[in-house]
C-alpha cells in the first residue's frame, strides 16, 4: 500500500516537473539578464525545500526527545538529509548562475552564504550520527544537536544580512524588478513537483533507515548468542 | 514498600533488547546478588536502576520513587567499572568534592572521617593519579559509602580487588546490612557475594532465570544456580 | 545545597583540576601565540587595514579557545566520572552551568594574555576603548563557551572527538564570531560602539540568552540517555 503511494506520488513529481519545464521554456527571456534567469525557478524552490525539511526535522526530533520512538529518529535523518541534497541543489544552481553572469564561480552574496553556512551546520548533524555508534546516544544526541542547528538558522541569516548591510556587495540572485504573476504560477507549482520528489526521497530514506536498524538489531542478538 | 523495585523492565539499544520483562525486587535491608554470564544484562541492569539510563518499558523504583529524584539520588551509593575519582586531584579533594555535591553538613570532616575508614589517612593529600590500584578501589568504595546512602549498586566490586581491599569492602557492607541498608551488587567473584547475600537472582539473556533467597547450598556450591537454572 | 552553590563546587573543582596540570591551558596560549606570528606573515605582504586585525583577533581566540573546551566533558571520561555527577543530587543546569564557567575563565585567561600580544605583535594599540572591548570579550567568549561546552558533552564518547568538536561548533558559532569579530575591529582601532555597530552587541546578547536557555534545557536528555 506504501508502495504504491509512492509510485503515484513519484509520477505526479515527474509529472508536475516535466510539465514546468515545458512551460519554463517557453517563457520569454528576463530582460537584464536572459535565459539564465530561468533557473530561478529550480533554486529558489530548492531552497524553500530545504526550509521545510528543516522544519520537519526539528519536529521530528523534539518528538523523538519527548517519546523515544525510533521512527522519528528515523524520519529526522531522511529528512535531514533530502533537506541536504535541495540544499546543495541550490548552492550548485546559484553557483551556475553566478558564473554565467558575473563570470565567477562564487560570491558572497547574502542568500548563499548563509545556505552555505547552514549546509555545513546540517552536514555537522550527519557527522555526528556517523561518530556515534550506540543508537539510542545517537538517535538522542543527533536530536539535540537538530534542534540547536535550527534555533541558529534565523540567527546566521540575520547576522549575515545585517553584515552586508554594513558592508555591501552586489546582490544579483534576486529578481530585483517585478515578478509577473503567471511566472509566480510557475515557481509555485514548480515548488510542489519539488516538494513532491522530496517527499518520496524521504520515503525511500526512510525505508533505508529501518532495515539498517534491524540489521544492527539483528546483528546484536547473534553477537549476544 | 521494597527498597529497590524492577517492574516489567525492558532495555532497547536500538532495536535490541538488553533486558526483557525483569522483574525483581529486594527489600530493605536486603542483599541482593546479581548473576549471570558477560552479556546477560547485568550491568546494564544496575545502571538502570541507578538511574543513568532511561528504560523502554516498565518502571523502576527506589524507595517508592524514581532514582533520578534529587532526594532519592541522596540515597543511592554507586560503583561502576571506573573508580569515578578525579586522577588530577588529592583523595581528600575528591571526597570533599562529593560530600559537597551530596550537601553534607561538614565535608571536610566526612572526607577525613572516611580516609581513616579506608585506610587512606597517610596518603590523603596525594594525588589519584599515583595510587596503586587497590588504594584507588578503597577511595571509590569512600565515594560510594560517604554520603550513607540507603541503598547501594555495586557493579563487579570485588573485580581486580587486592586482598587488603576486599577485607575493607566487605566489612563496610556489612556494617552497611547490619545498619538497614539495602544492597544490590553484581558479580562473577560469586563466593564472596554469595556469603553476604540474603537473594540471589539470574539473569540470562536480559531475562530473570531465578529469584529467590539466598540458601546455605548456594554458599557452598556457587556453581548451582547456573546449573540449575541457566542455559548451561 | 542551592543551585549557586552548586555551580561553583563545579566550577571550582574543573579550574582545580585543570589548573593542577595547565595542559589545555598552556597548549591553548601557545596555539594563540603560533597563529599570531603566522598571521603576520599574511598582513604584511597585503597592506591589510587595522580593523582587519582587529576581526582576525577573534580566529585567533575561536581556535586556540577550542583547546580548552574540548576538555570540558572530555576530563569527566576517565574512570567514569561522568557516572558519579549524573548520579549526585545535582541538577544537569548546574553541572553545565558549573562547566561552562570553569571553562569560560580559562579562554578568557587565555585571551587576555593573547590581547597584549596582539597589540605588541601588530603595533595595535588595542586599549583605548577597554571597557567596551571587555563588553564584548565577555560576550563573545560566553557565546563560544555555551556552545563548546554543550558539543564536549555531545562528543564525550565519539571517535575523533578533538576534530569533530572544532566542525560542529564553528558553524553554529557564525553569528556570535561574527558580532565579535565586527565589534572588536572597531574597538582595537578606536572607534567607539555607534548606531550602527550597537545591533551587533544586541546580537551577542540574544545568541547567548538564548543559547544559554536552549542549553540548560537541552543538557537532560544529553546526560541521561
Amino acid at each position: 500500500m506504501r508502495d504504491k503511494i509512492l509510485y503515484v506520488l513519484g509520477a505526479l513529481a515527474v509529472l508536475v516537473l516535466a510539465r514546468n519545464l515545458y512551460v519554463i521554456a517557453g517563457l520569454p527571456q528576463e530582460a537584464a539578464q536572459g535565459a539564465i534567469f530561468k533557473i530561478i525557478f529550480f533554486h529558489v524552490p530548492a531552497a524553500w525545500t530545504a526550509i521545510v525539511a528543516a522544519i520537519t526535522a526539528l519536529t521530528m526530533s523534539v518528538q523523538f526527545l519527548r517519546t523515544k520512538d525510533f521512527k522519528y529518529d528515523a524520519a529526522a535523518v531522511a529528512v535531514t538529509e533530502v533537506g541536504l541534497a535541495f540544499l546543495a541543489a541550490n548552492l550548485v544552481t546559484g553557483s551556475i548562475w553566478a558564473r554565467v553572469i558575473w563570470g565567477i564561480w562564487w560570491t558572497w552574496d547574502v542568500r548563499l552564504t548563509s545556505a552555505l553556512v547552514c549546509w555545513l551546520l546540517y552536514a555537522g548533524y550527519l557527522m555526528l550520527r556517523h561518530a556515534i555508534e550506540e543508537p539510542t546516544q545517537r538517535a538522542t544526541f543527533a536530536a539535540v544537536f537538530s534542534i540547536l542547528a535550527f534555533l541558529d538558522v534565523p540567527i546566521v541569516y540575520f547576522s549575515i544580512r545585517w553584515f552586508r548591510t554594513q558592508h555591501p556587495a552586489p546582490v544579483f540572485l534576486s529578481s530585483n524588478g517585478s515578478f509577473p504573476a503567471d511566472w509566480t504560477r510557475v515557481l509555485l507549482s514548480n515548488w510542489l513537483g519539488l516538494l513532491l520528489l522530496a517527499i518520496v526521497m524521504t520515503a525511500i530514506r526512510l525505508r533505508q533507515e529501518e532495515s539498517q536498524r534491524e540489521i544492527d538489531s539483528l546483528r546484536r542478538a547473534a553477537h549476544a548468542m | 514498600m521494597n527498597a529497590v523495585a524492577v517492574e516489567g523492565v525492558w532495555k532497547f539499544y536500538g532495536d535490541f533488547p538488553a533486558l526483557r520483562d525483569v522483574n525483581l525486587e529486594a527489600a530493605s535491608g536486603a542483599c541482593l546478588a546479581l548473576i549471570g554470564r558477560n552479556g546477560a544484562g547485568k550491568t546494564t541492569l544496575l545502571r538502570a536502576i541507578a538511574g543513568f539510563s532511561k528504560t523502554g518499558k516498565g518502571v523502576i523504583k527506589i524507595l517508592g520513587t524514581s532514582p533520578r529524584e534529587p532526594a532519592t539520588r541522596r540515597n543511592i551509593g554507586f560503583i561502576g567499572h571506573g573508580i569515578a575519582v578525579y586522577d588530577e586531584l588529592s583523595a581528600r579533594e575528591n571526597l570533599t568534592l562529593y560530600a559537597r555535591l551530596y550537601g553534607l553538613p561538614d565535608p571536610r570532616q566526612t572526607a577525613i572521617e572516611w580516609l581513616e575508614r579506608t585506610g587512606l589517612e597517610r596518603v590523603r593529600d596525594g594525588l589519584v593519579r599515583e595510587f596503586s590500584r587497590g588504594m584507588r578501589q578503597r577511595l571509590a568504595v569512600a565515594r560510594a559509602f560517604l554520603h550513607k546512602p540507603s541503598v547501594l549498586l555495586l557493579d563487579e566490586p570485588f573485580t581486580a580487588l587486592d586482598d587488603r581491599a576486599i577485607a575493607v569492602l566487605q566489612s563496610l557492607l556489612r556494617d552497611s546490612l547490619a545498619e538497614g541498608r539495602t544492597i544490590v551488587l553484581s558479580t562473577h567473584q560469586l563466593r564472596e557475594a554469595l556469603e553476604l547475600a540474603s537473594d540471589v537472582a539470574l539473569l540470562v539473556r536480559g531475562q530473570v532465570a531465578f529469584h529467590g533467597p539466598c540458601t546455605p547450598e548456594m554458599v557452598a556450591d556457587p556453581g548451582l544456580v547456573y546449573r540449575r537454572h541457566g542455559e548451561g | 545545597m542551592s543551585f549557586a552553590r552548586l555551580v561553583l563546587v563545579v566550577m571550582a573543582k574543573d579550574l582545580r583540576a585543570e589548573l593542577r596540570t595547565k595542559e589545555a591551558l598552556n597548549a591553548s596560549l601557545a596555539f594563540a601565540v603560533v597563529i599570531l606570528v603566522l598571521l603576520s606573515f599574511v598582513i604584511e605582504s597585503d597592506d591589510v587595514p587595522q580593523k582587519a586585525l582587529g576581526n582576525l583577533l577573534w580566529l585567533v581566540f575561536a581556535f586556540a579557545g577550542t583547546l580548552v573546551l574540548n576538555r570540558s566533558f572530555a576530563r569527566e571520561v576517565p574512570n567514569d566520572c561522568l557516572d558519579a555527577l549524573v548520579a549526585a543530587p545535582i541538577s544537569g543546569a548546574a553541572l553545565f552551568l558549573g562547566k561552562a564557567l570553569a571553562s569560560f575563565l580559562l579562554v578568557l585567561a587565555m585571551e587576555l594574555v593573547a590581547l597584549p600580544v596582539f597589540g605588541i605583535f601588530y603595533n595595535v594599540r588595542w586599549a583605548q576603548q577597554f571597557w567596551p572591548l571587555m563588553l564584548v570579550t565577555v560576550l563573545g567568549t560566553w557565546g563560544v563557551t555555551v556552545i563548546g561546552t554543550v558539543f564536549s558533552a555531545l562528543t564525550v564518547n565519539i571517535r575523533l572527538r578533538e576534530v569533530m568538536l572544532p566542525m560542529l561548533t564553528y558553524p553554529m558559532l557564525l553569528p556570535a564570531l561574527l558580532g565579535a569579530m565586527e565589534l572588536t575591529g572597531d574597538l582595537v582601532t578606536g572607534t567607539p560602539i555607534g548606531p550602527d555597530t550597537v545591533t551587533w552587541l544586541k546580537l551577542l546578547v540574544g545568541f547567548d540568552v538564548l543559547f544559554t536557555a536552549a542549553s540548560v534545557t537541552l543538557i537532560e536528555f544529553i546526560l541521561v540517555g
